[in-house]
């Protein structure tokens, strides 16, 4: 398998990028920490690009590091956590219920 | 002696003839934190209605001769991010300020079913992002040896409370040095167990294929009796390995001599502390005296250890911390949110810290569509060869030997505005992890005044002869007992 070239080193993650990479993470952040992040989030990236030196073509990834390859038990049924224990850290409930603001449109 | 000062062989040996109980020894400890910890500032959470509870029934255990282990009455503390039932837990960040955990991690549990005493929690960088405790969403840990200085991180509250002798012992928990780097910034010594060998349920998650909860202590023989009490396969850790526990101080005191010890030639370059290379080569003429015969060899793709170990724990922390969304627990800053988007966006913005962002940042970047390839899939490829070279060093020696960091103790704020620089003091402790390998880190000296710490790598599953190693070194050398002034 070719991986495809590797970005080069003198590319930047402008605050746009920035702010759209905290939207998809879902993370608010204002105009001013956007500017901060974005050289500081660039130096890093470019750090990054130390790995193209190592030529990976034959090499297979790693996924996981441990002798383990597949992990199966006996379904068993057991009791689940009691619900008042589950629902103490809730943040906002209604009920025996989770109270979470609008997920859909009402469209 | 002061009762709070006593090593955990020390402590058992007393409590086990009956000459002191748990409650005066955590008493002892309690008030020693009370009295020391306003210059450090270790601990998050100080449990001391639990804690004195706590002893009074491992005395009634002893007094009645059930279930006595050598943990039995010992006081200890861990690190923020491993869940204690009904004790804060807050990985020191304010999305987790009040969170209680409903359970307790697998490694307190069984801490509790030996009747160990648990006495609280320790400071950290946030969710353990960081390598000097400044990432601390509450406030900054300071280094017993200088309090000018950082104590090292993550665990760095841990580090420096076994440091201070605030706690017989501590867990930690290492996802690329988070238990070795700071026990050689504050003269403890630490173990990183190999990945799976002590269970991680219960543990809040940074890095899951990097993760590894161990203990800190005074010496190695300390972190041997704990462990013994910690690893073990886990039916709640699918990942926990079944490879039988061995008994760990069966054969910790027995002569080291023949071992072959590898001395990595790529982590002595330019860049290392005159003072740290000169007791990192006393310490291994030691090793030699003992009779261990010392021989160069080559991890070539030790360079690309940072990059590679910062790649994986972007990709998948950014995964990990997906779960903080201000609904079912944690932090939630609902107030205007039109929609369950708007409540995720404001929650994240007032709980999560800086670093945290960036690192979640990072990991979505890595991992998206187009750059996948360029970052992710390299880094698991470049991951496989720096495992090969472990393999590779290990067909020819039994342990490495290297420097825990190229430096001391750095100053408090002297990192903090440069990410990178910060990433940079972690160099010789990332590679185990992506490897999964074990690690001790042992004091082996001081350089201007600061501990240096020395670690011994071994192969998969090797904890017991890197006790064993670490001991022989800690029974012919004192680094390991020298206190930080303040306490003394």
């Amino acid at each position: 398998m070719k991986t495809k070239e590797s970005p080069k080193n003198d590319f930047t993650i402008d605050t746009e990028m920035v702010k759209h990479v905290a939207y998809l993470v879902r993370l608010g952040i204002s105009e001013k920490e956007a500017q901060a992040f974005s050289p500081q989030l660039t130096e890093i990236i470019n750090y990054f690009h130390l790995l193209n030196e190592v030529d990976t073509e034959a090499v297979k990834p790693a996924s996981q590091i441990s002798a383990i390859r597949s992990v199966m038990r006996t379904d068993q049924v057991r009791p689940s956590m009691p619900r008042p224990d589950f629902l103490m850290n809730v943040p906002h409930t209604e009920g025996n219920n989770v109270q979470v603001p609008l997920v859909f449109d009402e469209e | 002696m002061d009762l709070y000062s006593l090593t955990l062989r020390e402590a058992g040996e007393l409590l086990a003839k009956k000459q002191v109980s748990s409650l005066e020894l955590t008493s002892a400890t309690l008030e020693h934190i009370h009295r020391t910890d306003a210059s450090i500032r270790a601990f998050v959470t100080v449990s001391d209605e639990t804690a004195l509870a706590q002893a009074r029934q491992a005395d009634e255990r002893r007094r009645r001769g059930e279930m006595v282990t050598p943990l039995t009455g010992i006081p200890f503390a861990v690190k923020d991010c491993i869940s204690t039932k009904g004790v804060r837990t807050t990985c020191s960040s304010r999305i987790l300020e009040n969170y209680l955990p409903p359970y307790n991690a697998t490694v307190i549990a069984r801490l509790a079913e030996a009747g160990a005493v648990l006495i609280g929690k320790h400071n950290m960088d946030e969710f353990g992002m960081g390598s000097s405790c400044e990432n601390s969403a509450f406030f900054n840990t300071h280094n017993p040896w200088d309090l000018e200085r950082v104590p090292g991180g993550s665990s760095g509250g841990s580090a420096a409370a076994v440091a201070a002798r605030m706690g017989t012992f501590a867990l930690g928990e290492d996802t690329g040095g988070s238990i070795r780097m700071p026990a050689g910034f504050c003269n403890v010594t630490g173990l990183k167990t190999t990945y799976g060998r002590v269970s991680r349920y219960g543990l809040i998650a940074l890095v899951s294929s990097f993760d590894s909860i161990g203990p800190m202590a005074q010496d190695a023989y300390d972190c041997a009796s704990v462990l013994q009490v910690i690893a073990g396969k886990d039916p709640h850790d699918a990942t926990s390995l079944s490879a039988p526990v061995p008994d760990y101080l069966k054969d910790i005191t027995q002569p080291v001599k023949g071992f072959r010890v590898g001395i990595p030639k790529e982590y002595f370059q330019a860049g290392m502390e005159a003072g740290v290379e000169s007791s990192i080569r006393e310490a291994i003429r030691k090793l030699g005296e003992l009779g261990m015969e010392i021989q160069e060899v080559s991890l070539p793709h030790t360079k690309y250890g940072l990059p590679v170990y910062y790649l994986i724990l972007f990709a998948e922390a950014s995964a990990n911390l997906a779960r903080f969304d201000g609904t079912r627990f944690g932090l939630s800053v609902s107030e205007g949110a039109e929609n369950v988007i708007d409540l995720y966006l404001q929650t994240r913005r007032e709980g999560f810290g800086a670093e945290v962002r960036r690192r979640i940042m990072l990991g979505a970047y890595v991992l998206s569509a187009g750059y996948y390839d360029a970052y992710y899939l390299k880094a698991q490829k470049v991951r496989t060869l720096l495992r090969q070279d472990f393999e590779n060093a290990f067909e020819k020696v039994d342990v490495l030997v290297a420097p825990t960091c190229p430096t001391t103790a750095f100053k408090l704020g002297e990192k903090t505005a440069d990410p990178l620089a910060m990433y940079l003091s972690d160099i010789y402790v990332v590679a185990t992890n992506p490897a999964g390998v074990p690690a001790l880190s042992v004091p082996c000296g001081f350089s201007n005044g600061m501990p240096v710490g020395m670690q011994l790598i071994g192969k998969h599953l090797s904890e017991d002869l890197l006790l064993r190693l670490g001991h022989a070194y800690q029974s012919v050398t004192d680094w390991h007992k020298m206190r930080p002034g303040m306490i003394q």
